[in-house]
């Protein structure tokens, strides 16, 4: 494919990159560019991707499967040399329901969503709130924090690690590991494949462990769970453990840091939480989803597909951009602001279709919870360095250093 | 007023569930159903179309009202 069959209306529409410094930092201006220009943009870049900015365009992609395949999520395609790969591990042996199509995809997302309904997780609500008390209590005397890494990246970890029943004191390392497979190995293999073997291999013990060692947690769960007559093969669980450390974490620590540094710079918004009661939080927690998706997903195309000007061909990649259909002023009233009650928002920060985010529930709930227990001991904060902020992006978009200063 | 939840199109994002539990209910694997055959008493009304606003499936919908 040739550039000038691209929509060749401007550098942005044919030579986006999700890794430029001011595409991470803001990509809202471009999206809007690229959503006004063209709507669905192209580039050559990390082996090519393209990236509709519509609502109806992601929307409609995200329903269509088979023409659209999920077995490589991945937001760029790189060239793995045969020693970085474990072919084994590819497709729905890796991160099952998220790496695969239907048929597997629908057996192993209906093993695994069980547990993650609103009525599942509710016993994490009380670890999760006594927990951001302890990390808080860490550090409210200081009168200061960096609200990324002493609390937003605190929180997740050590939720999944509860409910997985695996040793939360490892937090540390979990988070090595998932931002070595997300962050700096998504455009390094070598990197990739030591983080995402380390990740495997601590899992192939756990779910030895439950074979031999059943206890009450999500792991000793799906090891005993069964679809039709058959239990879930231990690949495909030690799979699902990974999804759930690798997803469960970087989005929600995202979510988390997005919404607190939209606080500390929007003195109304953060005044009027302080007061908020739960209709607010209710479409408050909601609209920084939308306003401050995390996640882009990708599928790859494995049928021609025409929509919206653009000729998806068998091989490419499309960029599932979740955060600028969040932005799309067709669907959304004044979609750049932050409504914090708005009404209408049927917001995809979590995809749509079969593979929506198993885990929304948790995140949600993980999220309200953070934000809420923040507020109840530190009502007033602001930016003590914005120049220090720094965001990371690609296929997960959210600060990894927020200095935040308490008290009015 | 009567809401109805396709469960065609429902994905069990839970939203609806979250704003409204007097409204809907969800099952095993999230899909939402609706309470009372639907049934929304008068002050409920906002609420109903709160959820109706924030499915991002598309699947409920307002039958009666």
């Amino acid at each position: 494919m040739t550039d000038t069959e691209h929509c060749p209306v401007s550098d942005i529409a044919t030579d986006y990159d999700i890794f430029d410094p001011d595409y991470v930092h803001d990509p809202v201006p471009a999206w809007s560019e690229i959503r006004e220009s063209c709507p669905i943009a192209h580039t050559d870049r990390w082996g090519g991707s393209w990236l509709p900015t519509r609502y109806d365009d992601v929307q409609a992609l995200a329903k269509m499967v088979p023409e659209l395949s999920s077995a490589n999520p991945g937001p760029i395609v790189v060239n793995i040399p045969e020693e970085f790969r474990r072919p084994e591990r590819e497709g729905y042996n890796g991160a099952a329901p998220i790496s695969a199509d239907p048929p597997e995809q629908t057996w192993t997302r209906k093993a695994l969503l069980p547990h993650f309904t609103p009525k599942a997780i509710a016993p994490q609500h009380e670890f999760t709130k006594k927990l951001c008390h302890e990390l808080i209590n860490g550090f409210i005397d200081d009168g200061g924090c960096d609200a990324a890494v002493d609390y937003a990246q605190q929180i997740p970890p050590r939720v999944i690690a509860h409910k997985l029943g695996v040793d939360g004191s490892r937090v540390d390392e979990f988070i090595e590991w998932v931002r070595g497979v997300l962050e700096l190995g998504l455009t390094d293999p070598a990197t990739r494949l030591k983080y995402s073997d380390t990740i495997h291999d601590f899992f192939k013990a756990e779910v030895k462990d439950r074979r031999e060692n059943p206890r009450d947690d999500l792991i000793t769960d799906l090891c005993n769970t069964e679809v039709d007559g058959h239990l879930l093969p231990d690949p495909v669980i030690v799979g699902m453990c990974n999804l759930q450390l690798v997803a469960g974490i970087d989005t929600t620590w995202s979510s988390i840091g997005s919404a607190l540094w939209h606080f500390a710079g929007h003195d109304d918004d953060r005044r009027r939480m302080a007061g908020a009661d739960d209709d607010l939080w209710g479409t408050a927690v909601e609209e920084l989803l939308r306003a401050y998706s995390p996640v882009t997903m990708a599928r790859t195309v494995m049928e021609p597909v025409e929509i919206s000007g653009a000729s998806l061909q068998p091989g490419d990649k499309v960029l599932m951009n979740f955060p600028g259909a969040n932005h799309d002023p067709e669907v959304f009233e004044d979609p750049d602001t932050v409504i914090l009650d708005r009404q209408r928002n049927r917001h995809i920060a979590f995809g749509a279709g079969i593979h929506r985010c198993a885990g929304s529930n948790l995140a949600r709930m993980e999220m309200d919870v953070a934000l809420r227990t923040w507020f109840e001991r530190i009502p007033e904060f602001t930016l003590s360095a914005p120049d220090e902020v720094a965001w990371a992006g690609g296929q997960v978009r959210g600060p990894r250093i927020l200095p935040v200063t308490f008290g009015a | 007023m009567k809401i109805k939840v396709s469960r065609d199109k429902c994905e069990g994002h839970s939203r609806c569930y979250s704003l409204a539990p007097d409204l809907v209910d969800v099952d095993d694997l999230g899909n939402a159903f609706e309470l009372n055959d639907g049934e929304v008493w008068a002050d409920l009304e906002d609420r109903a179309q709160l959820i109706v606003d924030n499915c991002p499936e598309f699947a409920i919908e307002i039958v009666e009202g």
